[in-house]
């Protein structure tokens, strides 16, 4: 019987990290995400749990450090925002080559500048290109879930990547709302012991851990790092089948909104998929068939997967919380746009950048976007393929 | 009552307007209704403007935009009248709650002819008497969850009771004050 | 990644699916296996009549290449020796010499 709580976005993933006992967390606090080691430093002083916890001098030094802690051997994590993945720039490419199974709990908020606080996906979008397996959340249930799944694909023989875990900065970190929690005893049998196979603290095996690559091996080592990458597809299907088996919740790469039947479609990331929702469900009271793409998963970047439930779509809306400042689509729009042409869609596509800093989106911008998307495929009118929408404008 | 409540409050940082939402928030999860407390953040300043929200209903709440048409408004500091369209996209057949010590007539110009219900409760003087400091988020609380009718008196006592023997379990001797503030609140709001 | 990878089973010429995972290595001590000596362009000649066995020499040497027995130096591990010439200037007794060529 699941426990009915109220949490934070950011106590639930807390609480995700207290009932999984990694080994291992160094963390330097940064906003929205400093409430993660906060929480989790508090479970270690009352005798909670007994991860070691390592206060750094910055998120470098984390990232370095629980990097160091993975190849050891320990079950390892760090949390943080914006600059502060920033800083960990080169390690997030050092722990993706090394293999190793880190779960980075990550709160988005925009990447300076100017500077600001509030969300976007600034932060992860541009590290989408580091090896880093990412998983997106709309609310706090799904960051919770997600993290009480990603030791299971990191650790998996066929995988061995580090995950990111996404959560929308404030809009779920910091809201209150209900939950259903997972019994202690559930979660240790569904997250499992970590038995590494290649460790540095092994006693029997000596091994060597980044090593250098002359040019002869480079690109051969790559090629199994991204054949990993996609083995992940099918781990992180199965693992959320097992995880809906246990908890009544199951979790694909993306998650399909009213859109057997839809006209036309959504493609987005994150929290403002809720509000979506309520968008649809009033057009769909209208009669507009409108559904829903939430993708969950943005590496690997389910792209064969997404175009195949987009196939019946007249209209598709590609929403990106991040500027990629090609000047021509966001990271969504640049990635999925691709595909569709890959697959021969003749999908009109627009892609709206919103949110950028923590500006609000509504069920109104949802309302409007569909508006101009019929326009578009019914009666021919040509909007720009990629504008802004809640910009003030002259 | 509708299908989903919308509150939004106004207060100043230091005040406490977020964490009487957290706690409205709280309270009627207890209840067993779906539930959302968040505040809008910015740069948090002792006295800058605050402005946090709740969402309350029987169904999953899937929104997460602001609110901009509330059932209700409360407003913590009257101060923020002169500054901030307290009553923007506030539902007529709502109500607006205002912590004040001067009477109704002279709110009312104050609000850009809204022609809702309008409460008023002095929670300065409650919680000064009741706690020997000024502490409006209680007094609020109470006064809202009467308004608004999220909840009923009795259950509403006893949850916060709860709550606060959890809060304030280092230092029970605050409980009865907040007890008595909320109380006072529930009787003293008038319309 | 399979528990039985030797390193010696990895070259420049094996595809992709033989490399380890991040290029691991599931030995110690490899570089043994890797035969520097043939970069060499100086090789330096050990004379024992002269030598002491004072062994300033073997601690300086960089490649680990003059190997000790029961406190007592032995001639020049060649496989490994680049041919620096480091042991050369340091020893006190001209017992090392440098000769060109390998």
């Amino acid at each position: 019987m699941a426990i009915r709580e109220r949490l934070s976005g950011n106590e639930a993933v807390a609480y995700a990290i207290k009932q999984v006992n990694p080994d291992v967390m160094p963390a330097f606090p940064i906003t929205p995400s400093t409430e993660i080691p906060q929480l989790v430093a508090s479970y270690i002083s009352n005798g909670d749990i007994d991860t070691e916890f390592i206060p750094v001098e910055s998120e470098h030094s984390a990232m370095s450090a629980t990097i160091g802690a993975s190849a050891a051997g320990a079950r390892a994590l760090t949390a943080t925002s914006s600059c502060g993945m920033a800083l960990m720039w080169e390690l997030l490419y050092v722990a993706a080559s090394n293999r190793l199974p880190i779960v980075l709990t990550l709160v988005n908020r925009a990447l300076s500048g100017p500077i600001n606080i509030n969300c976007d996906h600034s932060d992860s979008m541009g590290a989408r290109d580091s090896g880093w397996i990412q998983i997106y959340a709309e609310n706090n249930q799904e960051a919770y879930d997600n993290f009480l799944q990603a030791y299971r694909i990191s650790e998996h023989k066929d995988v061995h990547l580090p995950v990111m875990i996404c959560q929308d900065g404030f809009i779920t970190s910091h809201a209150l709302a209900n939950i259903e929690l997972i019994e202690d005893d559930k979660v240790k049998s569904f997250v499992g012991e970590y038995e590494p196979e290649h460790y540095l603290l092994n006693d029997d095996e000596n091994i060597a851990i980044g090593p250098y690559a002359v040019s002869n091996y480079y690109m051969e080592t790559k090629k199994g790092q991204i054949t990993a990458m996609r083995n992940a597809k099918k781990v992180i299907q199965e693992i959320g089948k097992e995880f809906g088996a246990m908890s009544g919740r199951s979790y694909g790469l993306f998650e399909e909104y009213k859109l057997d039947d839809a006209d036309y479609a959504f493609v987005m990331i994150g929290s403002a998929a809720g509000t979506t929702k309520d968008a649809i469900d009033e057009l769909r009271e209208q009669g507009v068939k409108v559904g829903l793409l939430k993708i969950r998963v943005f590496r690997p970047f389910p792209a064969d997967e997404m175009t195949a439930a987009l196939k019946n779509v007249k209209g598709i809306a590609i929403m990106d919380r991040a500027e990629s400042f090609s000047g021509q689509s966001g990271p969504i729009a640049s990635e999925l746009g691709a595909a569709l042409f890959m697959a021969k869609s003749e999908a009109k596509v627009i892609n709206y950048i919103y949110g950028l800093g923590g500006r609000d989106y509504t069920v109104d911008n949802a309302k409007d976007i569909v508006t101009e998307l019929r326009d578009y495929v019914e009666k021919g009118t040509e909007p720009e393929q990629y504008k802004y929408i809640g910009l003030r404008s002259r | 009552m509708k299908d989903t409540v919308e509150i939004r409050w106004h207060g100043r940082g230091g005040q406490g307007a977020k964490t009487a939402a957290l706690l409205l928030a709280d309270v009627c999860f207890k209840h067993g209704k779906n539930v959302q407390g968040f505040p809008e953040y910015g740069p948090e300043r002792m006295g800058a403007p605050i402005t946090a929200y709740n969402r309350i209903s029987d169904h999953e709440l899937r929104v997460h935009s602001n609110i901009y048409d509330p059932d209700y408004v409360v407003v913590v500091d009257e101060t923020l009248l002169e500054a901030i369209d307290v009553t923007a996209g506030l539902n007529p057949n709502g109500a607006i709650v205002i912590n004040t010590t001067r009477p109704k007539e002279e709110i009312i110009p104050h609000l850009k002819g809204y022609e809702g219900k309008v409460y008023t409760i002095d929670a300065r003087r409650i919680s000064e008497e009741a706690l020997g400091k000024y502490f409006p988020n209680s007094p609020m609380l109470a006064a809202i969850v009467a308004v608004s009718g999220v909840m009923e008196k009795d259950e509403f006592m006893s949850q916060m009771r709860d709550s606060y023997q959890h809060k304030f379990a280092k230092k029970p001797e605050v409980i009865d004050g907040n007890m008595k503030a909320l109380e006072m609140a529930f009787s003293e709001v008038t319309a | 990644m399979s528990n039985v990878i030797d390193y010696k089973n990895i070259t420049e010429s094996s595809p992709w699916q033989d490399i380890t995972e991040g290029n691991q290595i599931y030995q110690a001590a490899t570089s043994v296996s890797f035969k520097t000596g043939e970069w060499r362009t100086n090789t330096p000649v050990f004379d024992s009549e002269k030598c002491t066995q004072c062994l300033l020499c073997t601690p300086v040497c960089p490649d680990s290449s003059i190997p000790v027995v029961n406190k007592k130096r032995q001639d020049f591990d060649y496989d490994h020796c680049k041919g620096c010439g480091i042991c050369a200037a340091v020893c006190p007794f001209g017992a090392i010499t440098m000769r060109e060529g390998q």
